[in-house]
This record gives C-alpha cells, sequence and structure tokens, in this order.
C-alpha cells in the first residue's frame, strides 16, 4: 500500500486556528507533516507602512490575541527606545502587571484546549471559567476583553480602575485554589502522561537551530527567556525562576508552562501591593518621528520571544517593519518533532506547540 | 400488588382463556416485540438525555434545557430532525450492505433483550446457557461496524472501523473472562438461577477480591466494547476520521447512534444481573428482618436502579479520562488486562471449590 | 573584540557606526562564505538565527539577517546588499540554520528573492498563481491595495 496523504484543517474542532496541514502517512505512522499558511494572512507589515507610529501598535493585538497587552508592549518599548522616551515608575509597574495577567490567561486557554485535545473535555470548560476572572479584570481597567489597546509610547493610555488591585488579589486567592486542582484532575492523570511522555521530542541543539523559543525551547533545556536576558520595564526588580526541563517532550512542554503560571502569580503577588504613585504616561510629543537608522527590541510573549524590527528614514510612518512572531519558528519544528510518531500524537504535539495562527501568518 | 410479574400473569390467563395456545403464542410475541421495541425508543430517549445533563452538569454548565419542561422533549426533537434528513448513499456505495449494516447492529441489541429479566419472574425468554447465548450475540455487531465501513467507499470509514473492529475483538475476551468468573460461583449458566444464588447478597461482595477484580475488568472492557470513552478514538471528534458512520445521515445514522446508548444499556443491565444481583434486593445474609424491609421496595425498581447507576459510572468516565491511543488502547488489553483476568479466573475457581466466600 | 574576527573572514564588509548591535554591510555573494563560519568558529558560535527578513531600499534590495549566540550571549546583524532586483540571487542558508527554510520561503514570497540550492522555494502566504511581489515598494495593485 503506498503512502496516503491526508489534509488536517483548515478547519479544527479545536481552537488552534487556520492551519493547514498536509500530512504523508504510511499506515498509521506519520512520514511528513508540510504546514500550508496564509489563510489568514492580512499583510500586516505592508500595512504599518501607512501607520503612525502611535497607530501601528493596536494591529499588533490582532496577530497574537492571546497575549494582546504583551504584543502592544513591544511595539510600545521599540518607540521608547528610538525616542529615547523615559516611562514612570508607575507606568512600567502597571505594564508588568497586565503582561503577567495576560500570560495566565494564555496559558489557562492553551491547558484547556491541550486537554481537549487529548480526549478530556471537562477541563475546557474549567480553563475558560478562570479565564473569565481574567478578562472581567481587562475588561474593568482597559474596555476591552481581547484586543486591549491599552499601551502607548511612553506608559499607559489611562489609570487603573480604583478596584484593579483588589480584583487582582481575589483573582490570586481563587485561582491559586484551582492550580492544585488541575495537577490531580490532569497533569497526574496516567492515561495524560502516556499520551504526552516522549512524543514529539525535541533535542536541545534542533531546538536553536529551528529558532524555537518560549516553553517549546525551554522544555527542550535551552536558556532563553527574554525577562531574564534583556529584561525590560520592571522585569530586573522582580525574582522569578526561568522554568526549564530537559526531556523536550511534550509533557516537558505542559511542565514549563504549568511552572510559568507559578512564576506569573509570584511576580504578580511581588508587585500588586507595590504600585507607586506618579504618571501613567509620559509626556510626549504630539507627532512622533523615529530617527533614521535600525531598532529591534524583542519581548517574551506567552508563545516565546516576539521582535520587532523597525526600519526608519525619518518620517512619521516606518519605512519597513518586521514582526519576529514567535509561533513561525515553533511551527518549522513541528515536521521535524512528528516525524515517526503515530497520527493521535499529531494533535497532542500541535496542542503543546500552543500555536496562535494569526501570529503566524499575520 | 401491582408488579410485573401479576401483569404477565394476568394478561397470559386472559388471552388462553380466549385464543387457542397457538394465537395465544402468536399474540404474545406480537406484544413482547411491540414492548421491546417501545422499550428501545424510550430508552434511547432517556439516556441520550441523561447523558447530556449529566456531561453539562460535570462541566459547569445547564445542558438542555428548553424544549419541553426543563428541556426533557429534547430527544424527541433530536430524533425528528434525524429522521427528516435526507439520507445519502456514496457514490460507489455498496447499497446492499450498507444500508444492512445499522440493522445488523440493531438486531444484535434487540435480541440481547431476551434473556434479560426485568423484573421478579419477567424474563422474556429463560434459557439455560442464558449467559452464553449473551457473549454469543454481543459479538454480531462487530460484523454490522466492519460492514458500515466496508460498504461506505471511503477509506477514512475503513480505517476507523478496521480500529473499531480490532478493539471490539480484543475486549470481548476480557468481558468474557470476567464473565465465567461469576459463573463459577453459580455453578450454572442460567439467568435466574444467577441471581436466584444471591439471594444471600450479592455476589460483588460476596465474591470479596476476586468478584471486586472482576468488576472492574468487566467495567473497563464494556467501555471499550460499547468504543465509549476513553477509549473512543476511532471516532473521537479532534482526530481525523469521524469513525465508520463517517457516511450515515438521516434515519440509518439515527439508527447507530440509538444502538449505542442502547448497548450501553445492555452491557450494563448485564453487569448489574451478574455482580449486583440483577433484580434481587440488597440482602445481608442471614438478616430477616432487614431483607424484609428491603423486600417492599419493587423488584423492577432494584433493577433499574443498579443499571443506572452503572450507566452514570460509564458516562462519567467519558468526561473525566482523556483518550488513550490506539496501541495504548489495545496493549492494556492484550498485555494487562487479559493475564489479570485469567489469574483471577484461577484465583476463583479456587475460593469457589474450597468455599471461601461469604 | 569580535569585529577583527569578522574583517579577517570577509575584508569587504563594512561596519556601520552608533548601532544597537555590531551591523555588517557585505555584497550578497559573501554571504554562503560568512553564514559557516560564523556557525562554525568556536569564539563566534551564532547558533540562533533569530530574525530573517528583507528590505527594499528602491534601486537595491538587502537582507537581514539578526544572529545570536547561546554560548557567547553576543549578537549581531548581517546586511547583505542584493544590486540586481529584476534578478535577486542569495545563497540559502538552509542547512545551517534550520529555521532558515521557511523564513526564506517568507522572503521569496513577498520580495522575490530567489535562493539557491533552497531544498522547496515556494510561495508561503500568497497562492501559488499570484502575480507579484507585495512588500516591493513598487508593487501596484489597484484592487486591493488603497493608497491614502
Amino acid at each position: 500500500m503506498g503512502d496516503l496523504i491526508i489534509n488536517v484543517g483548515p478547519q479544527h474542532p479545536s481552537t488552534h486556528g487556520v492551519l493547514h496541514l498536509v500530512i504523508t502517512l504510511n499506515g498509521e505512522t506519520v512520514k511528513k507533516v508540510e504546514p500550508h499558511l496564509g489563510y489568514i494572512h492580512r499583510s500586516i507589515e505592508k500595512m504599518c507602512e501607512s501607520l503612525t507610529y502611535r497607530q501601528f501598535i493596536y494591529v499588533t493585538s490582532r496577530m497574537d490575541y492571546l497575549s494582546s497587552h504583551i504584543n502592544n508592549h513591544a511595539c510600545a518599548l521599540i518607540v521608547e527606545k528610538g525616542l529615547q522616551i523615559e516611562v514612570p515608575q508607575r507606568a512600567q509597574y502597571i505594564r508588568v502587571l497586565l503582561d503577567e495577567l495576560t500570560r495566565i490567561a494564555s496559558h489557562q486557554l492553551w491547558w484547556g484546549a491541550m486537554a481537549m485535545d487529548v480526549g478530556a473535555i471537562t477541563p475546557f470548560f474549567h480553563a475558560f471559567r478562570e479565564r473569565e476572572v481574567i478578562n472581567d479584570i481587562m475588561e474593568q481597567t482597559c474596555g476591552a476583553r481581547l484586543t486591549m489597546n491599552f499601551m502607548v509610547p511612553g506608559g499607559c493610555m489611562y489609570d487603573i480602575h480604583p478596584d484593579f488591585v483588589k480584583s487582582v488579589k481575589d483573582f490570586m486567592a481563587f485561582f491559586r485554589s484551582k492550580l492544585s486542582e488541575y495537577d490531580e484532575m490532569v497533569t497526574n492523570n496516567p492515561i495524560f502522561q502516556a499520551r504526552m511522555k516522549d512524543v514529539g521530542v525535541i533535542s536541545k541543539e534542533n531546538a536553536i537551530s529551528y529558532g524555537c523559543s518560549g516553553p517549546v525551547a525551554r522544555a527542550a533545556g535551552v536558556v532563553c527567556d527574554v525577562r531574564k536576558l534583556s529584561p525590560y520595564d520592571v522585569y530586573s526588580q522582580v525574582n522569578f525562576e526561568e522554568a526549564l526541563e530537559t526531556e523536550g517532550d511534550c509533557f516537558a512542554r505542559y511542565k514549563v508552562r504549568m511552572k510559568e503560571m507559578n512564576e506569573s502569580m509570584r511576580i504578580i503577588d511581588q508587585l500588586i501591593d507595590n504600585i507607586p504613585e506618579g504618571d501613567f504616561q509620559a509626556k510626549t510629543k504630539a507627532v512622533l518621528k523615529l530617527p533614521k537608522g535600525d531598532y529591534y527590541t524583542n519581548v517574551e510573549t506567552a508563545r516565546g520571544d516576539f521582535g520587532v524590527y523597525i526600519v526608519s528614514e525619518g518620517a512619521t510612518t516606518p519605512y519597513r517593519i518586521k514582526f519576529r512572531s514567535p509561533g513561525f519558528c515553533n511551527l518549522s519544528a513541528l515536521d521535524h518533532m512528528t516525524r515517526g510518531s503515530k497520527i493521535g500524537d499529531l494533535v497532542a504535539i500541535m496542542g503543546s506547540l500552543d500555536l496562535v495562527i494569526p501570529d503566524i501568518d499575520r | 400488588m401491582i408488579s410485573v410479574e401479576n401483569i404477565s400473569k394476568g394478561i397470559h390467563r386472559t388471552l388462553s382463556d380466549h385464543l387457542s395456545p397457538m394465537f395465544t403464542t402468536l399474540t404474545e410475541l406480537t406484544i413482547v416485540g411491540i414492548f421491546v421495541l417501545t422499550l428501545f425508543a424510550v430508552l434511547g430517549l432517556v439516556l441520550v438525555f441523561m447523558e447530556r445533563k449529566v456531561s453539562a452538569y460535570m462541566q459547569i454548565r445547564l445542558g438542555p434545557n428548553r424544549v419541553g419542561y426543563k428541556g426533557l422533549a429534547q430527544t424527541l426533537a433530536d430524533t425528528i430532525k434525524l429522521v427528516v434528513k435526507e439520507g445519502l448513499t456514496p457514490n460507489g456505495a455498496d447499497k446492499f450492505l450498507f444500508n444492512l449494516a445499522p440493522f445488523i447492529v440493531m438486531f444484535g441489541a434487540m435480541l440481547l433483550m431476551a434473556p434479560i429479566p426485568f423484573a421478579r419472574n419477567s424474563q422474556i425468554w429463560d434459557l439455560n446457557i442464558g449467559v452464553l447465548y449473551i457473549t454469543a450475540v454481543s459479538s454480531i455487531s462487530v460484523i454490522g461496524i466492519l460492514m458500515a465501513g466496508w460498504s461506505s467507499n471511503n477509506k477514512y470509514s475503513l480505517l476507523g472501523a478496521m480500529r473499531s473492529g480490532a478493539q471490539i475483538v480484543s475486549y470481548e475476551l476480557s468481558a468474557g473472562l470476567a464473565i465465567i468468573s461469576i459463573v463459577v460461583l453459580t455453578g450454572s449458566l442460567k439467568i435466574s438461577e444467577i441471581i436466584a444464588s444471591q439471594e444471600t447478597g450479592w455476589w460483588l461482595f460476596r465474591g470479596h477480591i476476586p468478584a471486586l477484580i472482576s468488576f472492574v475488568i468487566f467495567i473497563i472492557a464494556v467501555t471499550a466494547e460499547t468504543n465509549r470513552a476513553p477509549f473512543d478514538m476511532a471516532e473521537a471528534e479532534s482526530e481525523l476520521t469521524a469513525g465508520f458512520h463517517t457516511e450515515y445521515s438521516g434515519m440509518r445514522f439515527a439508527l447507530f447512534f440509538l444502538a449505542e446508548y442502547v448497548n450501553i444499556f445492555i452491557v450494563c443491565a448485564i453487569g448489574a444481573t451478574l455482580f449486583l444481583g440483577g433484580w434481587m434486593p440488597f440482602h445481608i445474609g442471614n438478616w430477616a428482618g432487614f431483607n424484609h424491609l428491603m423486600d417492599f421496595i419493587p423488584s423492577s425498581i432494584w433493577f433499574f436502579g443498579k443499571t443506572f447507576f452503572l450507566i452514570f459510572v460509564i458516562m462519567w468516565f467519558r468526561w473525566t479520562f482523556p483518550r488513550l491511543r490506539i496501541d495504548q488502547l489495545l496493549n492494556l488489553e492484550w498485555k494487562y488486562l487479559l493475564p489479570i483476568g485469567m489469574f483471577n479466573l484461577l484465583l476463583m475457581t479456587i475460593i469457589a471449590i474450597m468455599g471461601w466466600y461469604f | 573584540m569580535i569585529q577583527e574576527k569578522l574583517l579577517s573572514i570577509c575584508p569587504a564588509a563594512v561596519f556601520e557606526e552608533n548601532t544597537q548591535w555590531p551591523t555588517m554591510n557585505i555584497d550578497s555573494a559573501e554571504w554562503r562564505k560568512l553564514a559557516e563560519a560564523l556557525k562554525n568558529e568556536n569564539d563566534l558560535a551564532f547558533d540562533y538565527l533569530f530574525c530573517v527578513t528583507c528590505v527594499d531600499w528602491k534601486t537595491h534590495l538587502t537582507m537581514v539577517y539578526h544572529l545570536s549566540s547561546t554560548l557567547h550571549r553576543h549578537t549581531i546583524v548581517v546586511k547583505a546588499k542584493i544590486a540586481d532586483r529584476n534578478n535577486a540571487i542569495i545563497d540559502s542558508v538552509y542547512n545551517i540554520w534550520a529555521t532558515a527554510e521557511l523564513n526564506e520561503r517568507e522572503a521569496y514570497d513577498l520580495f522575490g528573492v530567489h535562493f539557491t540550492n533552497h531544498p522547496d522555494l515556494r510561495r508561503l502566504f500568497l497562492s501559488e498563481d499570484w502575480v507579484g511581489f507585495p512588500l516591493r515598494k513598487d508593487y501596484e495593485d489597484p484592487i486591493n491595495m488603497i493608497k491614502l
């Protein structure tokens, strides 16, 4: 019997997004996985060449919509770096707090979708219940639940809501009790572990060569957390650990993300009581023009290392913008990881990579 | 007193007073046939609704609560929808087999209704090899599944049907071994005798350790036999193939869907009969007063209560555990359940011979 | 300083002033040789290619590669100038850094840069029969593009 070629997607019964994979099968074993991209390509990079330095920030929320604050943060940082703007302490604290809440929310959705892919449907509802609390906090302060256009070059658009600190502390108490429940329900379940251990292994050298970042690389042992290597805002002043594992399989990626949720909670605990008084936005000129030259900034989103590269000719709009998306490089490792495994493993591997396709297609 | 036994006796007397013996038997056959079909329909309705409500409450949501009083008419609406849908036959499919497959699966389920006792003295057919009949007839549904996968002219259906077939055939062995261990304790294949032998207490408690092991193996095996989660890789939604019933739509799909839920009822009924005493109330040894009290609850309530409890447990499994991969599933059976089952049978035989049970 | 080391490998390179990271401008013909040296030399050890992009300067194209080393923790930027717009060719580095495979397909799709020795150079985001390279500055599309 020859090779069977089948399509997975672009519509999925899971929340992966519009990813079209063409899989070559020999019986139950996968021989080649080829992603076909472009179903949600909106040519954002070309679009940003006609948007000003204040406008282009909000397009990035639509790229990786689960880490929208963090993407906006990256764009705000690069403009501040180019114009040498000093961000007030209060704004820095608020930005980091919102980033970490977004990270928890993103990992929650990943957790629910991962469990659903492997077959346990109930955790999906639990994950969304937790996400709802975070979405309510975001709605209270930023006005939106998914694409929260809150960061501006120089700080935040508005000040936080008076109930922000209390809501976040209530959420922390509520969420802490839930994380131990998750361990019982999913992490320590033998069926779940049998589906995830030794599946989709990638070695440390291959992870670096494929350009993987974030939990995918950290599960293989690569030290690559941008918050530690090139800290921005108040990350240099908080204590937290980088989550590292060595096996490089799906279960290691799972453990890394669970640990990251714990570390995010630690960061929030350190910052939430100490938000300094002051301005939430630095004074900037009305029209921003970056001086001629190249600029690059990167931040750690929930998926990995998100980079923004701007080539400026001194005009009010960038000459060329490139968004280096973490999902793009993680996806390129999918073929390498899936060769030789069974078809049932493909779903587990895709779930553990945590891909958001609009981030890849831009 | 109104009981199923008295009703059936009354009908028999009325009929034989007025008709000749041959016509009496024919009429009774017709009545029983209509009863089984009605039971099927009602069971299908109730079980689908139960599954949706149970899963909803486990997932912090409400489930169907709009159609009818608190959503009770939901399944009726679903059935009407399925019946009026267009039944497509794929191009190039083997028409005869394609149409026959759902009926074969239904026949298997219906034939299995015969030896199951719903109440005291209320079995449709109490044959002396009841248990053998059950294990033999439950294997017929595999043929229907393979037929469905083959005749659909669709490589994905064939793949799914092959997987389902392999799974069901493997787990029948474990289920059979579990059933045999109870037969060893009772010494008889006749269902009414098995239940009568549980007068002093259900085999699950009287047979202590080996009976408990058998029960656990039985529950795992029947969950796999009915293609329920965590063993539903062959038809899982997030996998590639929708299984052997991909190409079925309309009434034929409704039959497969119904047959799956009725199969669950039947295997739980068998489990309740063998391990939990069937219609026998909960007796403890020779405590005459307690036993007399338990006898007040009608036997049909005992039977349906036990069966629905087991059905609830099987539904609980579906919404709690992730799915096993097909090779892990078959591994579980051949490398773990089968050796444990065989050893357990040996243990049970020793216990039965030496009389080391309550 | 790595600048001397890099100049010894590629004498014609020009370093830019006042940049975030050491930035070298080379000609596209020297890219492959430089890439191999960057990966394989022990005191350079640039194993992490984290950004591959192309910039259209109207008279010529430039491929920009951002590289970093997980061992020594230094970063450089290499800008390879491709002089001929209508026949843009540069060597592929997919067998040095595996991430280049998909990234070079993206550069081909959006800018029309042809990578020699690439195993599978096809369009990535746009459909196979798309004509033109959208991110070039001279790309005209009267239907889909709105000029502000």
